[in-house]
């Protein structure tokens, strides 16, 4: 057995620190909650928290226009919310990049999160964007420093879809 | 009511170096491009609604300049919810001007929800955005400008306008790869 002793979003934070990465706006998951907690303890990065998953998007370019990348993070049921929002990086080839925190897939408990997990990778490469799925915690980091590379280096949009599987499946109790 | 073409092109006619201006889709675009080319311009031609949030992201990478947003009301109406996240993470140097006619005149003047009940100003005013404020006049422009250049943001101004129809006036290139990097380059220089 391997042991594991950092959490994988620390992981995450190096990439952001290693790239540059400056502004993380969100609508919070409690996957990424570790993450925002981190990034919300750096003074050289910006935590923005949105009232929609889709106006990541347009921060996001408007911060890369002023000289600054940025990450965006969510949960898969916001991923639809962005669907027009992602025809701005498209069409004017500003690096975009997101984290997606996945439901639906791997032992979920809410049925209303279903159709939009099934519906997250279908939406993404209906427009464009470039797929990284991270199924366990000891690849994260590489994935993630993959899809931002990609993203920032070929002026493309790069989504890391993180694992229900990984993230772990909560189970709610009525009462 | 104001008459939005001639008052944008007032508005840029002397605009200074530190001024960069950015416009939501459809005729908001025209309008600034009406004023002249500059490459100190970005005009959205799509993606309603991404137009506040993108301002908001230049404004707190270039904290040195003033970002000019100007905007229809249909644009701002598809995007409530950035007004708060403006107001929320303060940046000093950013003026959203929204132009509101109070109508969808590009798709044939069907009215918006400002020719209702809706209220820019107090929508802004309710999301935090304390320096709010609506103008219907022409001769409001010396406190716009003021707005524009001197107060401490982020300020949201609705500036009534007649809903007619004006010629477009398109831009340097419909290619937004061009448009931006073109927009950029008045950044790094």
């Amino acid at each position: 057995m391997t042991a594991v002793t950092k959490d994988w979003r620390d992981d995450i934070y190096k990439v952001f620190k290693d790239l540059d990465i400056t502004m993380v706006s969100h609508v919070p998951d409690a996957g990424h909650t570790p993450l925002i907690n981190l990034c919300e303890k750096d003074n050289e990065i910006d935590v923005i928290t949105l009232t929609t998953e889709q106006d990541g998007v347009g921060l996001s370019c408007g911060a890369y226009a002023g000289g600054r990348k940025s990450a965006l993070l969510m949960q898969s049921s916001g991923v639809g919310n962005c669907i027009n929002a992602l025809a701005l990086p498209n069409i004017c080839r500003i690096p975009f990049l997101t984290l997606v925190s996945m439901r639906g897939e791997w032992g979920e408990f809410i049925p209303w999160q279903v159709p939009m997990g099934l519906g997250t990778p279908k939406v993404l490469e209906a427009m464009d964007v470039k797929i990284f799925r991270a199924d366990y915690k000891e690849e994260v980091g590489s994935t993630v420093d993959a899809a931002a590379r990609f993203a920032f280096n070929t002026n493309r949009s790069a989504a890391v879809l993180l694992s229900q599987k990984m993230i772990g499946a909560k189970q709610f109790k009525n009462g | 009511m104001i008459d939005r073409r001639p008052f944008v092109q007032k508005i840029l006619k002397n605009r200074k170096p530190n001024l960069r201006v950015i416009s939501g889709l459809g005729t908001s675009t025209w309008d600034i491009m009406s004023a002249g080319d500059n490459i100190g311009n970005f005009g959205f031609i799509g993606a309603m609604g991404q137009a506040i949030p993108f301002s908001l992201g230049l404004a707190t990478s270039q904290p040195d300049l003033r970002i000019l947003l100007f905007t229809g009301d249909g644009d701002t109406l598809m995007s409530l919810g950035s007004i708060a996240t403006v107001a929320n993470h303060p940046v000093t140097n950013l003026t959203i001007v929204v132009l509101d006619n109070e109508s969808y005149v590009e798709t044939g003047s069907q009215p918006t929800a400002t020719a209702g009940k809706t209220d820019l100003e107090l929508v802004s005013k309710g999301s935090g955005l304390s320096n709010s404020y609506t103008i219907r006049s022409e001769n409001d422009y010396n406190k716009l400008i003021k707005t524009i250049y001197v107060e401490e943001g982020p300020s949201l101004v609705v500036a009534k306008c007649q809903a007619k129809a004006t010629p477009l006036v398109f831009p340097h290139s419909f290619d937004g790869s061009v448009s931006i990097n073109r927009f950029m380059s008045s950044i790094k220089s």
